[in-house]
């Protein structure tokens, strides 16, 4: 049997996910257990969708056979093909990590069934072709990340609804100028507003409304103010979730839009803008992470930084695309989500994660250390690793359209990151007292951690794959 | 994939992998550790000897694949690859036995020697490097292997110390990064060829190769010690004695001037070079290292920072030699790669041994230690005469050739500083020795461990004699076809197609 020739492996990605979250709902017993064979069943109808990409191309589902303007479609990209890669390959680990993290009945209940949910909606985001569908599951990533935040407890609830407020307002600009797109333009599927949109004020409108509310989902400085307290406070695989896929959503879609949608009126003005903020970004972050008191700060301003360097990308997107920002968010996804995980293991075993304090546990569990590591040379943009070969693409793209300052402000992020990134490991190499462990790290947690910092590094070898899917299957 | 691709990849492995496994080899199990280390060590060399009488013959070795589009990642060895890979073969198996002895029942072995391992892999895929971007991989690889390595004792000196060590190496890498991707941008992604391949740009990109070659001048010279960019090397040593060996003989230091090597005759090419009026600035900061590094060291009352100062300044010999552009000075350049190797090893081998048994750091306690430790001495004795360039040492051959080189090219002012520079190699090193073989001991030790059968232990004891003999036989043998000298002919033949 051809695998690739089944036509609805990007269907599947939606429907496991989603189905799974239903029976851990219904069978909450079952939760560890749905949760797992639901990850790689994901990962299967990733595998799937992947070969019939390559086999045949981009493809269009129409939902229930009704087809546009009226029905809901899905569309399968090369693009969209690497994010629901990149959720899946950042998803599994976590999921593992998950089984051994959450010890109370009543963070497993509500655990399994919002995060497998949570990344149904993820993989949905990425595969809609219209902007309602689109404006709903951005509404519930939200609303479902939201939940998970408060997961934490009652010391999480200000950050929780902190989040929430910022979001809900980012998700209100979206339909705003979803509004004013179907009010001027009458359809909604976005290949065919991509024909018809023309440079009116009302269009400019929309696309200043959609970039504000998706920059503020995506914590772009200074609307980030949300992201370090919800991010830090969370337990650490959602916190990993958070960090590494579900600000990447956003990401993913203001680009989608940009490069699609409004591409005529996308100016070398709003980039610059855009690039500007992220310098803001990169210099705000790395500060606020090299004066981080908690480790679990420092994790988070440094998305912060990160995120910046996306606004760096941004820049360049009329000579480069998609390929280096998708690269960058890929690397930085495993990249991120190893260092939330091994964060956790670090806090978990102190009992907290201060960094006055932290050296004993970073002795204590050096695979954590190493998982840490390899991420933070990914993220560094040392070779090898998939932040590397990020940083090559955009440095390429820079340095070839004469770009210099942006090339000097991609190399000096790479040393700003290495500066906060040391400030951890250095700690793990001072001598000093054995550590009474306050909880158990247990070696699933501690590989799963450092297998998906393998995976930031291994990404680095990837590049040929990468290149040919997006380059061959643009949106 | 070929056979020389299989080798290649091998020789990389054969340090790899035992680099890994030790990583979990528990803190006591120390017998298997060392059955790791040693036969990790003892293939390599095995592998490394047959891949030279390979490129000997004339066989080329290659293995490639591509990382990106029109972006490749290539392993290669030419004769160039064999000097610094074959120096490295042979110093790490001596150092792994140095540094077995050295750090006897002190805490986190497998954490050291797994990062021991894991330098010399980078150290050995540098060598191999067929491109620029494979180099930068291993070059960029080669600083985070040898942190670790300089923090290993994680007080707040050495903190520090690796602190400063990654801001100056981060710091070029990134200056090397601009370069490597500018240079891949105006030329492609081409292998080292002997000659340089970026000859055809020359009038169409003058300003902008300018700015590359400077770049990576810049990154190389972080770790080559270059000034003003050596601050980084006198504080690394704080590190433990093979570390601070293995450093300023084989991977750090060298590592930068390799890449100096590789940049000016495989990449830009000694005729481009002076077309863009660049070789004269970098021969004249390397005379200024020499004669700054043995000032420095002059100043210096402690034995390893003397030494760390000594090697700034003989580093530069080999930037020196291949910026001077002509073949025999090519030819002293290349020598003194392996020689100062030799030489820079066996004295901090000694340097060790001195702290390890007596608690001597500091040159006014070696009065007479000559006396208590003979043989050490003797190896220190070695090394420093060949330092200095006694005849006929190995550093008296270096020294000739680059003299004959300055003379052949026509620059006539570099002899004085191969002059300067040996006066003041003798007035650093002379007073030691003299110290050491004539003055009366101390009456007490700073910290004497028990007395063993031999003047120290054994593993501490044998490696500077072994490379001590070495770096006296490339001097006296150095007619011989096998020497370093006549290597180094071998590759300016080859290069310069005479």
């Amino acid at each position: 049997m051809d695998l690739s020739l089944h036509p609805h492996w990007a269907v599947w990605c939606i429907v496991v996910p989603l189905l799974a979250s239903g029976l851990a709902v219904l069978v909450p017993r079952w939760g560890k257990t749905v949760g797992v064979v639901g990850a790689l069943l994901t990962l299967l109808a990733v595998g799937g969708a992947t070969l019939h990409l390559l086999a045949h191309g981009p493809q269009r589902i129409e939902i229930g056979g009704w087809g546009a303007p009226l029905g809901i479609q899905l569309q399968l990209t090369g693009p969209a093909l690497m994010m629901l890669w990149m959720t899946a390959l950042v998803s599994v680990p976590i999921t593992l990590y998950a089984c051994d993290y959450f010890v109370t009945r009543s963070q497993q209940l509500r655990f399994w069934p919002l995060w497998l949910l949570l990344w149904a909606t993820m993989n949905m985001l990425y595969l809609s072709a219209d902007l309602f569908n689109l404006y709903i599951t951005l509404e519930l990533i939200s609303l479902v990340a939201v939940v998970l935040v408060a997961l934490a407890g009652p010391k999480a609830i200000r950050a929780a609804i902190r989040y929430l407020l910022m979001n809900l307002l980012g998700s209100l600009c979206f339909l705003l100028a979803v509004a004013l797109m179907y009010g001027a333009y009458g359809m909604l599927d976005i290949k065919m507003l991509a024909e018809q949109v023309e440079a009116t004020p009302l269009t400019g409108l929309a696309l200043a409304l959609m970039s504000i509310g998706l920059l503020l989902k995506s914590a772009l400085f200074p609307l980030h103010i949300w992201l370090p307290p919800a991010h830090a406070g969370a337990p650490a695989p959602v916190s990993a979730v958070l960090s590494a896929l579900v600000v990447k959503a956003s990401f993913y879609l203001m680009l989608l839009l940009w490069l699609t949608l409004y591409s005529s009126l996308v100016t070398h003005g709003l980039t610059t803008l855009i690039g500007v903020l992220g310098i803001g970004a990169i210099l705000w972050g790395s500060v606020q992470a090299l004066r981080a008191a908690r480790l679990k700060q420092l994790v988070a301003y440094s998305t912060v930084a990160q995120l910046g360097y996306i606004g760096l990308a941004i820049t360049l997107i009329d000579v480069a695309a998609w390929q280096p920002v998708l690269t960058f968010m890929i690397a930085h996804a495993c990249a991120k989500g190893a260092m939330f995980l091994a964060a956790g293991n670090f806090q978990r075993a102190a009992g907290h994660d201060r960094m006055a304090l932290i050296s004993t546990a970073l002795r204590a569990l050096p695979v954590s250390v190493f998982a840490f590591a390899l991420a933070g040379v990914s993220l560094i943009g040392l070779p090898p690793s998939g932040g590397f070969l990020a940083k090559w693409l955009l440095l390429s793209a820079a340095l070839d359209s004469g770009r210099w300052l942006i090339a000097l402000a991609l190399v000096g992020s790479g040393l700003l990151t290495a500066l906060y990134i040391f400030r951890v490991l250095e700690r793990a190499m001072r001598p000093g007292a054995n550590l009474q462990p306050v909880g158990r790290v247990s070696p699933l947690m501690e590989w799963s951690a450092f297998g998906l910092g393998l995976l930031a590094i291994l990404l680095g070898f990837a590049g040929v794959g990468i290149t040919q899917i997006v380059a061959e299957w643009p949106v | 994939m070929t056979f020389g691709g299989v080798l290649l990849l091998l020789i990389l492995l054969s340090s790899l992998v035992p680099g890994v496994l030790i990583f979990f080899v528990a803190e006591q199990r120390r017998r298997l550790r060392t059955v790791l280390n040693m036969s990790g060590a003892v293939i390599k060399l095995l592998l490394v000897v047959v891949l030279l009488e390979g490129v000997r013959e004339g066989l080329f070795f290659q293995l490639s694949f591509n990382v990106l589009p029109g972006l490749a990642f290539v392993l290669h060895a030419d004769a160039l690859s064999i000097l610094f890979i074959a120096l490295s073969a042979v110093l790490w198996l001596v150092t792994t036995i140095y540094a077995i002895g050295y750090l006897e029942n002190s805490p986190n072995r497998s954490r050291f020697f797994g990062f021991f391992s894991l330098c010399v892999f980078t150290t050995t895929g540098i060598a191999l490097a067929g491109n620029l971007f494979t180099f930068l991989i291993f070059y960029e690889l080669l600083t985070l292997a040898t942190y670790p390595l300089v923090v290993h004792r994680g007080t707040a000196p050495s903190l520090r110390a690796g602190r400063q060590y990654l801001i100056y190496t981060l710091g070029g890498g990134v200056a090397l990064l601009i370069g490597v991707v500018g240079l891949n941008l105006l030329a492609g992604s081409q292998p080292f060829t002997p000659g340089g391949y970026l000859g055809v740009l020359a009038g169409q990109h003058d300003t902008e190769l300018k700015i590359l070659f400077v770049l990576m001048i810049l990154g190389f010279g972080v770790k080559s010690a270059l000034v003003p960019l050596h601050g980084w090397l006198p504080q690394a040593m704080v590190a433990p004695a093979p570390v601070s060996a293995l450093l300023h003989a084989v991977a750090v230091v060298k590592a930068g001037a390799f890449g100096i090597v590789r940049l000016v005759q495989d990449v830009f090419g000694t005729g481009l070079l002076i077309y863009l009026d660049l070789l004269l600035v970098v021969l004249l900061l390397a005379s200024v290292t020499i004669v700054y590094g043995s000032l420095r060291a002059l100043m210096q009352t402690d034995i390893k920072r003397r030494l760390a100062f000594s090697t700034v300044s003989q580093v530069s010999y080999i930037t020196l030699g291949v910026t001077l552009a002509g073949p025999i000075g090519f030819i002293g350049g290349l020598a003194h790669l392996v020689h100062q190797g030799l030489m820079k090893i066996t004295l901090f081998f000694c340097a060790g041994n001195f702290a390890e048994t007596l608690g001597v750091h500091r040159i006014d306690q070696l009065n007479g230690i000559g006396r208590r430790m003979p043989w050490t001495m003797a190896a220190f004795t070695v090394g420093a005469l060949g330092m200095i360039g006694l005849p006929p040492m190995a550093g008296f051959i270096s020294k000739w050739y680059l003299a004959q080189g300055a003379l052949e090219v026509g620059q006539q002012w570099v002899i004085g500083v191969l002059i300067l520079s040996s006066l003041l190699n003798m007035m650093y090193f002379l007073p030691v020795l003299y110290r050491a073989w004539f003055k009366p001991p101390m009456e007490q030790w700073p910290q004497e461990r028990l007395k063993t059968r031999w003047e120290t232990h054994l593993s501490l004891l044998l490696p500077p004699l072994f490379t001590a003999l070495l770096a006296l036989l490339a001097g006296l043998l150095a007619g011989m076809s096998t020497s370093p000298l006549a290597w180094a002919e071998l590759i300016t033949l080859r290069n310069y197609a005479l």
